[in-house]
């Protein structure tokens, strides 16, 4: 028995589709004014890898002058724009955007039997917004950057720095709306387009998970959207409405803004949830082990991760009665997220098990998103917050939970549907060491600073004590070899394009809807309406519709 | 399956239930009939005007935490408001709802002179508000009650120096301390009335482009959903005045 | 321990100590965080292990070549309920153990000694009582509980000293505040930990904690010229407060003797216990803490005085036991020459409202007697 599932055509006499949705019209035209979601979603991969890349540059240099304690590789206002600017590209331009807009955009049609999203002019409007934020972020970076932190705190954003908070601030508020109007076409995707027989029971669980990032996306975006009018209008006309001296709360930004960005990181972490959840099943040959749990705790994650912002405001002079109620909820939204864990742990239980690159990136997700989680778990009760809050603790715990866990599951669903959307494999033993890479460069990188936090290093500081020094140096030395580890896969894949093996229609045998199609598929994906008459994750039902395929002509 | 070279539409295939008599030109090829893409299509703008009820949320928040702090500033700087202007622009807007919800009917019925009248009406009635509010900001503006533009406290520190406000009300006047939170509430109006305004215009245009779609007979054929789905618009953002208004104008309107 | 070589003892606390996973613990929380903290690394330890040995154990038994078909398991509702209770079971400790400890952090004993700390960019100003000023630094005995009450005079910052395993917030615009007693002499750091613009990393300092014979002695040689409640009175006379607050029977202004820590009964009806931020309320935006009895014409000082003056005024109210200190600012007042804006005791402008009883020997005006 051999220890791989891929089961790829022969490839002396394979093809490319030769219609197919890439090939279907020509012309420069024809993808930026396109309405299919998949060409749509191969404009976004390319997009957010250039954006992801800038941003892992800006962390380069952070990490660079963090070498030392002092502040000598560039001036401490650099260095404060440049961490800034790493965390609004990371988190606005790569982070939520990542595995919606493109695995989302992608798969969600095909998965459900629908030949698109409802609405996709809307899809494209989403990538223009996408696109014009960015450049708007580029021209505020090249302009003189913006140094007030990712999460602008007022009064230091409203009255206290000259720089392009404001050109920062509608970048932001671009991204959102391209980020509402990716959420909204999803819902009502998924309400309204559902192929007959496919039931709300009977969806991939990436598609539930997509539905609950998109309630988080069309509710809690706005809020952001307004924040940042409020910010505009205080820094320009000095509406007051944050400043004590004229009677205003800047508190009251912090609900305000934490209200949007609380819910931003599950809207950031389930759609990598939702990826795990496919590949733990490919690779284990076995239904997700308690679908309804699973997709039930995805909603849990959506509604519950509404009620704890102020878990992010515990020392900030909140009444403590405020803090046990909002300490209480983040205990009970950690508590979904195990089930989760548990639930892909006991898919592997008796199933059969291979080792593909997908399913690598998956164990690292479920290791280092646990730890992730859990720290997030000291964070979230209140007394040892006042310890560990604004130190390295914090800037570890989301790292873990954001790179170790989204970033890994991103590559994990890139990998497992790259035969899908490009028609062909990638090179499996160079994307394994990619793999284990990754994952060694993310430890040495991120889990120094746990450390650093509970020996009370402060975040955003561009010198430091002389003492933290040590594991100063052993994250960076891990930031390099992460560094290696991200790059792998951009240059194999592009490889890939010209010389990977052809994959055929379904080359890891999964079950679900987008892989009974070619790949790449057809611009409108299914030649006819499918009917969904078996269960998700049915291998039974694959197993007898394979033996029913005739394979070999003659 | 893998191989097909043939393109097929929904309406082609032999399998899709009773398809063929209907492929109206506005179908989209993505929707299986006109009753998914008309669902679809409404589902979306309901969820579309929730996103809008959040996003006034934030500042219906700010209003609410302000008001209950600072309640004598904003009953002194409510006062400021002419009611009269007011109540005018809430029956203009809640007639305008009336007559977009004629156009929708009509073109539900394909009345086409009938819809191009309503939208025509809307459309005017939108601009008389837009007019109002223009007259309303301009007082403001003459009066020093902008904030960050010269922001005058005359009016609060010393009620007597506004004479016709001053004979309907007899505020008290207000500390300074007290005076300088009506900034706060002037913020909140003109960034409540202006993100409202801000919408009323883009309705307005979109409402522009519709009379002129409807004069080409674009909405009686049959093909109901952008009308329809604008009136939802429409009346969002009527409702969110009526809920302006009285936390705007009517916070304490009794004579002391 | 004995027969342990003194140079490797001393060799192994180096390294311990340079390699810490955790600062020193030098206040009586300390140990007490620390324990939640430890309890916590356990029980992830412990949940991590666990999931570790599943996925192992299972890609070991399950794995293709051993294991080639796969079991359809649709679930569990046993295993579900276990997963689900017995993590929520073990958040739930953590959340009752950390609230405990939330409260004891953030709430002070009554006899805590109290330091005004401001913050602004970029440095740490602590005020002690006795008038001590210090930059970027903090002196203080240990066995002793002290009270910081923070402020900021321009964005937000916070006040971090690892050591102690406390922080807090300092606000523009109001008071927060947080305790500790520190139980080891040694110098520990002092971080600021909310970013606050270019020099966020350099606004560190010491936090010196003394003997109590040192912290007598720091005392004595760094005190220079008038204590917090000496100034607050010079203030208090300069910015004309005992114009209104001047302890006579027809003053237009509660008399402020006592009035810290009284319960208040203000004007629009309500009661409300005069603390610091009270007092600084009062003193920035008095329309809305106009006592009972007295009409609403106390000026607002907003802009006119500094945190640090603010500071002064409400130690100053704090210490006042008596109406003698204020007495004494009258006949100071008097001495002072004309044109300071100061109002000669009697000769005070007529008042705009009528509203006045007569004040009864002892009590100060609308304190609700306990």
């Amino acid at each position: 028995m051999s220890s791989t599932i891929v089961v790829l055509p022969d490839q002396s006499t394979a093809r490319i589709p030769k219609v197919n949705f890439i090939t279907k019209e020509n012309g420069i035209l024809s993808w930026l004014l396109t309405g299919d979601h998949k060409r749509i979603a191969i404009l976004y991969l390319i997009s957010i890898t250039f954006f992801f890349f800038i941003g892992g540059s800006l962390a380069g240099l952070i990490r660079l002058e963090l070498l030392t304690p002092q502040s000598d590789l560039m001036a401490t206002d650099t260095y404060n724009k440049v961490f800034t600017m790493h965390g609004i590209i990371m988190i606005f331009f790569f982070l939520v955007p990542s595995v919606p807009a493109t695995l989302g955009n992608f798969l969600i049609p095909l998965m459900l039997g629908a030949k698109d999203l409802a609405l996709p002019k809307i899809n494209l409007l989403s990538w223009y917004l996408y696109m014009a934020a960015g450049i708007l972020a580029i021209y505020t970076m090249a302009t003189g950057g913006v140094d007030t932190g990712w999460t602008f705190t007022t009064p230091l954003s409203t009255h206290y720095v000259n720089t392009n908070v404001l050109t920062t601030g509608l970048a932001v508020f671009i991204a959102g709306f391209s980020s509402i109007f990716t959420g909204l076409n999803f819902i009502v995707t998924i309400h309204k387009m559902r192929c007959p027989g496919m039931t709300w029971f009977r969806m991939p669980l990436f598609v539930w998970a997509h539905y609950a990032a998109s309630i988080l996306m069309v509710l809690g975006t706005p809020v952001l959207a307004i924040t940042i009018v409020l910010v505009a209008l205080e820094r320009t006309i000095g509406i007051g409405i944050f400043d004590p001296t004229k009677g205003g709360d800047p508190i009251l930004f912090q609900h305000l803004f934490w209200f949007y960005s609380h819910p931003a990181v599950y809207i950031m972490i389930l759609p990598g949830m939702g990826v795990i959840s496919e590949t733990i099943s490919t690779f284990s040959r076995k239904r997700v082990f308690g679908y309804t749990a699973v997709a039930f705790s995805s909603v849990a994650i959506a509604v519950f991760g509404f009620f704890v912002w102020a878990h992010h405001m515990f020392i900030m002079g909140v009444s403590n009665y405020a803090v046990l109620v909002f300490s209480l909820l983040t205990m009970l939204v950690a508590v979904p997220s195990a089930i989760k864990i548990f639930n892909w742990t006991f898919t592997l239980y008796k199933g059969s098990i291979t080792f593909e690159t997908p399913m690598l990136y998956t164990f690292g997700f479920m290791g280092l998103f646990t730890i992730g989680g859990l720290t997030g778990v000291f964070l979230g009760a209140s007394g040892t917050d006042i310890h560990l809050t604004e130190t390295y603790f914090i800037v570890a715990h989301f790292h873990f939970v954001m790179v170790g866990g989204m970033l890994m599951a991103f590559l994990a669903g890139i990998h497992f549907w790259w035969p899908k959307m490009t028609g062909r494999m990638y090179p499996e033993k160079i994307s394994q060491l990619a793999a284990v890479v990754t994952f060694i460069g993310f430890n040495f990188t991120f889990f120094p600073q746990f450390i650093l936090g509970t020996l009370g290093m402060p975040r955003r500081y561009a010198a430091y004590p002389p003492e933290f020094q040590v594991l100063n140096v052993f994250s960076t030395a891990g930031a390099s070899i992460l560094g290696v580890g991200y790059l792998l896969p951009i240059l194999y894949l592009t490889w890939s394009l010209k010389y990977g093996e052809i994959a055929g229609d379904n080359p890891w045998q999964a079950t679900g809807l987008e892989w009974q199609i070619q790949s790449p598929p057809l611009t409108e994906n299914f030649p006819i309406t499918p009917i969904m008459d078996h269960e998700a994750y049915d291998y039974d039902w694959l197993e007898k519709k394979r033996e029913k395929e005739v394979t070999l002509v003659g | 399956m893998s191989d097909s070279t043939r393109v097929a539409h929904g309406t082609a295939d032999s399998l899709h239930t009773g398809g063929h008599e209907e492929h109206p030109a506005y179908l989209r090829h993505h929707f299986e009939n006109v009753e998914q893409q008309a669902d679809a299509a409404g589902f979306a703008m309901w969820l579309f005007l929730l996103t809008e009820v959040m996003f006034f949320g934030g500042m219906f928040t700010a209003y609410l935490i302000y008001r209950n702090w600072y309640y004598p500033a904003f009953v002194e700087a409510s006062h400021q408001l002419n009611v009269v202007w007011g109540t005018l622009n809430t029956a203009v807007l809640i007639t305008s709802s009336f007559t977009m919800a004629m156009g929708v009917w009509c073109a539900e019925v394909r009345k086409q002179a009938g819809l191009v009248l309503c939208l025509v009406l809307t459309f005017i009635l939108g601009l008389a508000f837009l007019g109002i509010k223009t007259v309303e900001y301009k007082e403001k503006i003459e009066k020093h009650h902008v904030p960050g533009f010269h922001y005058s406290l005359k009016s609060f520190t010393n009620p007597q120096s506004d004479p016709e406000i001053y004979k309907e009300y007899h505020d008290k006047p207000l500390g300074v301390d007290m005076a300088r939170h009506t900034e706060i509430y002037f913020s909140l109006y003109f960034a409540m009335t202006g993100m409202h305004a801000l919408h009323m215009i883009i309705g307005i245009a979109i409402l522009g482009f519709m009379i002129f779609r409807a004069r080409a007979g674009a909405y009686t054929s049959g093909h109901v959903t952008f009308v329809e789905n604008f009136g939802l618009y429409w009346h969002f953002v009527d409702i969110i005045w009526i809920f302006l208004f009285p936390l705007l104008y009517l916070i304490s309107r009794h004579a002391n | 321990m004995s027969h342990i070589s003194p140079v490797l003892w001393q060799f192994l606390v180096k390294w311990m100590t340079t390699f810490a996973l955790f600062p020193p613990e030098a206040s009586k929380i300390a140990p007490q965080m620390d324990a939640l903290l430890f309890f916590m690394v356990l029980v992830s330890l412990v949940g991590l292990v666990i999931v570790i040995l599943l996925v192992t154990t299972f890609s070991i038994l399950y794995r293709r070549s051993r294991h080639p078909i796969a079991v359809q398991i649709e679930g569990s509702t046993l295993l579900e309920a276990t997963w689900t209770i017995i993590p929520l079971g073990l958040f739930l400790i953590m959340f009752v153990w950390g609230a405990l400890l939330y409260f004891r952090i953030y709430t002070p004993p009554a006899n805590a000694m109290n330091i005004y700390v401001v913050g602004k960019q970029w440095m740490w100003k602590a005020e002690h009582p006795g008038g001590q000023h210090e930059i970027n630094a903090l002196h203080i005995p240990i066995g002793k509980p002290i009270q910081l009450t923070l402020i900021s005079q321009d964005v937000f910052h916070s006040f971090s000293i690892p050591a102690f395993r406390v922080k807090r917030e300092a606000i523009p615009g109001r008071y927060t505040t947080v305790w500790f007693e520190a139980t080891t002499p040694g110098t520990y750091h002092l971080f600021c930990t909310q970013y606050c613009g270019t020099n966020h990393s350099a606004m560190i300092g010491d936090i010196v904690v003394l003997t109590p014979d040192g912290y007598k002695q720091w005392l004595a040689e760094s005190t220079s010229g008038m204590s917090l409640a000496q100034n607050g009175e010079r203030l208090f006379a300069s910015l004309s407060c005992n114009a209104c607050h001047n302890a006579r029977p027809d003053a237009r202004g509660p008399n402020l003797a006592n009035v810290y820590g009284a319960k208040l009964a203000l004007n629009g009806g309500g009661t409300v216990l005069v603390d610091e931020a009270y007092l600084r309320e009062s003193i920035l935006n008095p329309s809305q803490h106009i006592t009972q009895g007295f009409a609403p014409i106390m000026p607002t000082y907003q802009g006119q005085i500094s945190e640090d003056g603010v500071i002064a005024l409400v130690e100053y109210i704090k210490n006042l036991k008596s109406d003698y200190r204020v007495e004494q600012t009258l006949n100071t007042t008097d001495l002072l020459p004309e044109g300071e804006g100061k109002a000669a005791p009697g000769s005070a402008a007529p008042a705009a409202a009528s509203s006045k009883t007569a004040r009864p020997e002892t009590a100060p005006k609308g304190v609700v007697k306990p």
